[in-house]
């Protein structure tokens, strides 16, 4: 009988992450529940990492390899600023996370990734993920083991109304910050409810003209 | 120094037991403009002057942040330098990817001079020409390091490199031994002041020094000219001429970290002095 590998390098620890950008704002948020199989490992790990002045990034997936990527992308940020004397803009670290990606193209890091912050006009920007850095720049993200329960719930209050439809829709009024963090706790409230691999604790940074602020939420524990 | 038969190579000996080439790479210092560094307890203060080629070019770079609890000045040849910093940023990243904490000063020092040494012991090789004092704050204090070509480095209370250095050096070696117990503000005076002493009465303004500080809860940074020029104005250091009209500027209660462009916050290595 042919020996089949039961040995696998990559392990997930769930959770899930979303991000939304503002006129002049971004929320990042993330659940703070770690786990592996059925069990829980902790209820109070942060997926979330600031990696500049204006740049956070949300992970879920295997938790030593986002750890491992946060630790390479500060390493590459402190390399970008002895030699530039200056911060990397999102836009430029949303570009960094590709590439460090696509590196592992052959042995990826299993993380799922939302980077949220505010551009160089001073707008707030998301940039969502796959495993190996492919990456688009959204208004609005999740990813992680409860995204398909986020992803259509955001499509339904965020998505712009298509051009295409008759008669001609305004497209959805910007949110304010208070509602922007109110949508992510209904996101998160509701998600918790249906994904086993959500809950505890709901971890959300906001980042603005003012700075970055982080704020919890409780969630359901079982 | 006179040319003889034993200094073409840096791989020859002389009778006498010198490696003139060594030695040569330390006049280079010796040529470069000042560097100063003092320390305290809690404080080093790096400085330097700056002297352009012309009035059309920009100054040269002599002072380097080379990690967030680390600064170097440097003397000589300054295309080496740069050099070096370069790879004591790579040695700091590095390790504090491997081990989440920062790299011990004197760690950094021996690597350096282990690199000027290899440098004096192969023969298609020439020694740096760069003289470069440490300025660092780890677990066990402050501390400021001078690494010479040669590969040679010691720890000093105070030191200075370049040209007029002596003028310097003898300044501190009349005060060093109130340093250790010097306030930042104290530290800094002390240093604009030893700084003016090599430039021999030439007037001192922000715009030919740069001055650099590390410390207890203050990350590595190079203070911004209205700071520095504020500091000369406080402490009246200009000299022989006539002050300069009074700028607007801070008193000489040094403002905090964030208007000089680095935040505190950041957190050097916690100290527990």
């Amino acid at each position: 009988m042919k020996q089949q590998s039961n040995w696998s390098p990559y392990d997930n620890n769930g959770g899930t992450c979303v991000a939304i950008a503002g006129a002049d704002y971004c929320v990042i948020a993330a659940d703070t529940r770690m786990s592996t199989g059925y069990s829980i490992l902790t209820r109070d790990y942060s997926k979330i990492c600031q990696l500049a002045e204006k740049s956070v990034m949300a992970s879920s997936g295997f938790q030593a390899d986002v750890r491992a990527l946060q630790k390479v992308l500060a390493a590459r940020h402190l390399i970008y600023q002895h030699q530039h004397n200056k911060q990397m803009s999102c836009p430029a670290m949303a570009q960094l996370l590709s590439n460090t990606l696509y590196y592992k193209r052959f042995f990826p890091y299993y993380a799922f990734n939302v980077l949220g912050g505010l551009d160089n006009e001073g707008k707030g920007c998301v940039f969502t993920y796959d495993a190996v850095g492919s990456y688009e720049r959204v208004g609005y993200s999740s990813q992680g083991s409860g995204s398909t329960l986020i992803m259509p719930f955001l499509d339904n209050q965020l998505k712009s109304p298509s051009p295409l439809l008759l008669p001609a829709q305004d497209a959805v009024t910007p949110l304010s910050e208070a509602e922007a963090i109110d949508l992510v706790k209904t996101c998160f409230a509701s998600a918790t409810e249906r994904d086993i691999y959500t809950g505890d604790k709901l971890e959300i940074v906001v980042l603005n003209a003012d700075g970055i602020r982080r704020d919890y939420m409780e969630l359901r524990k079982d | 120094m006179f040319r003889n038969q034993y200094d073409t190579d840096v791989t020859t000996w002389s009778p006498q037991g010198r490696l003139f080439q060594v030695e040569y790479a330390m006049e280079a210092v010796k040529q470069g403009s000042a560097a100063i560094g003092l320390r305290s307890k809690t404080h080093v203060v790096l400085a330097s002057v700056n002297k352009a080629q012309s009035e059309l070019s920009s100054h040269q770079k002599k002072i380097f942040k080379v990690d967030h609890h680390i600064g170097v000045a440097i003397a000589g040849l300054t295309a080496d330098g740069r050099v070096l910093s370069r790879y004591m940023r790579s040695e700091c990243i590095n390790y504090s990817y491997t081990y989440e904490s920062p790299l011990p000063v004197g760690r950094l020092v021996v690597q350096l001079a282990d690199k000027a040494q290899v440098c004096t012991q192969r023969s298609w090789k020439r020694p740096y020409g760069v003289g470069l004092l440490v300025a660092g704050l780890d677990e066990s204090g402050a501390h400021l390091y001078y690494n010479c070509p040669s590969g040679n480095y010691f720890e000093y209370q105070a030191f200075a490199i370049g040209s007029r250095s002596q003028a310097a050096k003898t300044y501190m070696e009349r005060r060093f031994e109130g340093f250790v117990s010097s306030t930042r503000e104290d530290l800094l005076k002390d240093a604009l002041f030893a700084l003016r002493e090599t430039l021999q009465g030439e007037k001192l303004k922000s715009s030919i020094c740069t001055v650099a500080v590390v410390g207890v809860g203050e990350e590595f940074h190079i203070l911004d000219n209205e700071t520095v020029q504020g500091l000369i104005d406080a402490f009246e250091i200009v000299g022989e001429e006539t002050p300069a009209p009074e700028e607007a500027a801070p008193a000489a209660d040094e403002p905090a970290a964030p208007d000089q462009g680095a935040p505190a916050d950041e957190g050097a290595a916690p100290m527990d002095i």
